[in-house]
């Protein structure tokens, strides 16, 4: 029985890790990359990374909204953003092995040794009593009762975002 | 028979990995020199504080239902930033005609 069970378990195994090295390869290249568009490239690798491992977390609503909201939306937005604001010339980012590169190794370094610290010193319990309700059910009855304020601003915040950016892009009150 | 190893059941594997993708983030805030790559950088920190709390909710929460919430919740953040600093971005170029971070400076001449 258990035997029958092993192959579907490892081929399991075997994608959840091709969606970390995903995610991880892909953030590798959104920081390096020399053009933008590549970086934006690799950022929607991560986020179907991300998607993926949001799957194993037990949530296909919440991985799908991943696709859509950042790849669909966000990603297209940045699209847009690139092709807007840049000419073929200043499409490269020039860097020289300065300063900064020395000064964003060592913020880096030093976030994660911070970071893997915390996971690695801190005992993590799970809570006594757990419902395990995973389903949109149990997350839309929430949303709409009690955390129905941070719905309400969350769609004012993307309203006045919405309006603010349209005011930005149009130039401002001069014009 | 007893699976050899579980990548997918532990906590510690989600919490790395957000680990990474937010600390590449920090770097790369740091490193970016145009506003759009450093927005980029920002989309990876928050995903990486996403995934920390899905994790959390599957493993740790007594109500899992309430970590999709703030997984979706910081994605509405992450829409309407998405939104203003790329109109900010635009607005930099209009008047700069350049988005390098270093060349949008007149207040410190």
């Amino acid at each position: 029985m258990a035997a029958s069970v092993l192959p579907y378990q490892f081929v399991s195994e075997i994608f959840f890790c091709g969606f970390v090295l995903l995610a991880l390869s892909g953030g590798i290249i959104a920081v390096s990359a020399k053009y933008l568009l590549h970086a934006l490239l690799g950022l929607v690798v991560t986020l179907f990374g991300v998607a993926g491992l949001y799957l194993y977390l037990g949530s296909f609503f919440i991985s799908l909204m991943q696709v859509l909201i950042y790849v669909g939306a966000i990603c297209v937005t940045i699209v847009f953003a690139i092709m807007l604001t840049e000419t073929p010339e200043q499409t490269k980012e020039n860097h020289k092995p300065g300063l900064r590169s020395f000064l964003a190794a060592g913020a880096g370094l030093a976030a994660l040794s911070c970071a893997f610290n915390f996971v690695y010193l801190t005992e993590w319990q799970p809570a006594l009593s757990r419902t395990g309700d995973f389903s949109i059910i149990a997350v839309g009855k929430r949303l709409l009762t009690e955390y129905c304020l941070v719905f309400e601003m969350i769609s004012l915040v993307l309203l006045f975002a919405i309006i603010g950016s349209i005011i930005l892009a149009r130039g401002g009150r001069g014009n | 028979m007893h699976m050899p190893f579980c990548f997918s059941g532990s906590l510690h594997i989600y919490l790395l990995t957000a680990i990474m993708l937010f600390v590449m983030g920090i770097f790369g805030m740091i490193y970016r020199r145009s506003f759009i790559g450093m927005l980029i950088s920002v989309e990876l920190i928050l995903n990486g504080a996403a995934l920390n709390f899905m994790a959390f909710n599957k493993f740790l929460a007594p109500d899992p239902s309430v970590g999709q919430i703030i997984t979706l919740i910081i994605m509405g953040i992450a829409a309407a930033e998405a939104a203003i600093g790329l109109s900010m971005a635009i607005a930099v170029y209009r008047s700069y005609k350049t988005i390098d971070a270093e060349a949008v400076n007149d207040l410190s001449k």
